[in-house]
């Protein structure tokens, strides 16, 4: 017996200890730097007390971010959602040619968030984008309209893109979840003179949700960290107008170098999405 | 229904059908069509929709220049830490599958560190890797990338080695193989197909990364991500350099869509959903 309790140590331990780089070490880092005072311009390791978490409850700018954040997320995911579900109502039947187009619906979900980013930042250029090209069809003149620097129209683009992006992710998880239901059930209610709504509302969608509330949190998940889009499109402007919990973190850390301030405000996003997290695998775990 | 309005109701389903594919197939085109338009194309107004020939240039200047180096390097970051997450994490896997070791705290411990915003932990990181002289370098990407993807390979191999029948490895212990000799002879034949799915998703994470590679490179391991992001300027815009970056960057990815597509989903769920 104890060679094979060594035995599973020895297995584990390479890995725990790669992990304990971005799961311990960073925590740890984070705790004691948050109470110390070290800034681009001053090293000061003396214990500075709660003054950086202080600071965050009362900064409007963190506020006005996580805000943003929790309403871009409230508006994507029940459009991606939508659309994911219809899409896969479409795909449910016999289409000629299905896995190819599956395939092809696919790809903007499997290639970087940052070329996907480009990509659209280019599609909504004022003058050599198509977008306004094709608008300016339907109006009958020329449309210019600067859809990454204008006020109103940065987030609507920032929308647009991550809902090409990540719809096929729902797509594809829905069009699973649909296939698994049992059709017997279907056919009988409808020869019961069930409506399509009231199949839906009491056969299909009780089946599909286990699905569909995974889906949903790992897109949630994705959203309250969202970055790369956002970067590459608006890079947070104009002005702070987009700027995420992720792109103001980055810019207090990477650019403003507030050291001391930066730790409280990550150890401030660890804490909380733990809880989150905790409970999505505790679902994951009842999954299996 | 009659045959008529059978073949009719195909016949919509696969209008729409191909009438969602081609939208959301079209960014993708536009990126392709620029990669391969000369710079007249690019900037024509009206806009040039079908490219007149297909002109290399935009690749041979990313060549030329050494910006393609960019791809190379996040080939070998991703590539390199794939291999190291892979052969750590699925011994790791069957640790915790079959010994239960440290039962299901252990193993929640481990996938929650995977769900961590980048943003949080990369800015210790990047003090630590200031401190040990690893900003820059290939060995730095690779320690974080494998750091960050082993708790993926963990909890997708835990649940493929589960899959596998536990009389098979008992019956190989009689035969008196050696724990070792059993993983290596019996679980790992067995496992195959999920160990190759895992390893494209490990790639693909580590591939697509920009936070940390953003933080963590200067101009020696520059991955494509951030090279691409590098060709947006103030003063001007590198269509054409965006075009041919973003085409190389998605190249595997065509691969992945399509031959992998009954594995995306346990994939991408963190195998909650078997698909």
């Amino acid at each position: 017996m104890t060679r094979i309790f060594q035995f599973r140590y020895l297995i584990l331990a390479p890995a725990i200890f790669f992990i304990l780089l971005i799961g311990l070490y960073p925590f740890l880092k984070l705790l004691i730097t948050s109470f110390q005072n070290i800034t681009m311009f001053a090293d000061d390791y003396g214990f500075a007390g709660f003054v950086h978490y202080a600071r965050l409850m009362d900064d409007g700018r963190f506020w006005a971010s996580v805000l943003r954040t929790v309403v871009f997320t409230a508006i994507a995911l029940p459009i991606e959602l939508g659309l994911g579900l219809a899409m896969a109502y479409l795909f449910l039947e016999r289409v000629p040619l299905k896995q190819v187009f599956v395939a092809l619906i696919l790809l903007p979900t499997v290639i970087s968030p940052i070329v996907a980013g480009s990509t659209w930042r280019l599609m909504f250029d004022n003058r050599f984008g198509p977008i306004n090209q094709i608008i300016g069809w339907f109006a009958g003149h020329e449309v210019k309209l600067l859809w990454t620097v204008d006020t109103s129209l940065a987030w609507p683009a920032i929308l647009i893109a991550d809902v090409w992006q990540w719809t096929p992710f729902m797509f594809l998880f829905l069009l699973t979840a649909l296939s698994a239901v049992d059709q017997e059930q279907i056919e009988a209610a409808s020869l019961d003179g069930a409506s399509r709504w009231r199949t839906f509302r009491y056969i299909v969608l009780p089946a599909i949700t286990p699905v569909m509330a995974i889906a949903m949190l790992i897109r949630g998940l994705d959203l309250f960290r969202i970055f790369d889009i956002v970067w590459t499109m608006t890079q947070g402007g104009p002005g702070t107008l987009t700027e995420t919990i992720s792109v103001y973190a980055y810019q207090m850390a990477f650019r403003e170098f507030d050291v001391s301030y930066s730790a409280a405000f990550a150890l401030a996003i660890i804490v909380v999405l733990t809880g989150v997290v905790l409970s999505f695998l505790r679902m994951v775990e009842v999954e299996r | 229904m009659s045959v008529v309005g059978r073949k009719n109701r195909t016949g919509l389903r696969f209008a729409l059908a191909l009438a969602c594919t081609l939208l959301f197939l079209f960014p993708i085109y536009w990126i392709a069509a620029i990669s391969v338009k000369t710079p007249e194309e690019i900037f024509a107004y009206p806009l040039v929709w079908l490219p007149g020939s297909f002109n290399f240039n935009n690749y041979l200047v990313l060549f030329r220049d050494g910006d393609a180096w960019s791809v190379f390097h996040s080939l070998v970051t991703a590539g390199t830490s794939t291999v190291i997450a892979m052969v750590l994490g699925t011994f790791a896997a069957y640790s915790l599958a079959r010994y239960k070791t440290g039962g299901n705290h252990l193993s929640l411990w481990i996938i929650s560190q995977r769900m961590v915003p980048q943003i949080s932990i990369a800015f210790p990181v990047f003090l630590l890797f200031v401190s040990l002289k690893l900003i820059d370098t290939y060995a730095g990407l690779i320690i974080l990338y494998t750091a960050f993807n082993l708790p993926y390979v963990i909890w997708m191999m835990r649940g493929y080695i589960q899959d596998v029948p536990i009389e098979l490895e008992q019956s190989a212990m009689i035969d008196g193989l050696s724990p070792f000799q059993v993983i290596l002879k019996v679980v790992f034949p067995m496992v195959r197909a999920g160990l190759f799915a895992t390893a494209v998703f490990t790639f693909i994470f580590a591939w697509n990364d920009f936070l940390f590679a953003l933080i963590l490179t200067r101009s020696e391991v520059v991955t494509y991500p951030v090279q691409v992001t590098g060709y947006f300027g103030s003063q001007s815009t590198f269509w054409g350099k965006i075009g041919a970056m973003s085409m190389l960057g998605m190249l595997p990815m065509f691969f992945v869509v399509a031959t992998m597509q009954k594995y995306i989903v346990r994939g991408m769920s963190m195998g909650a959903v078997k698909g």
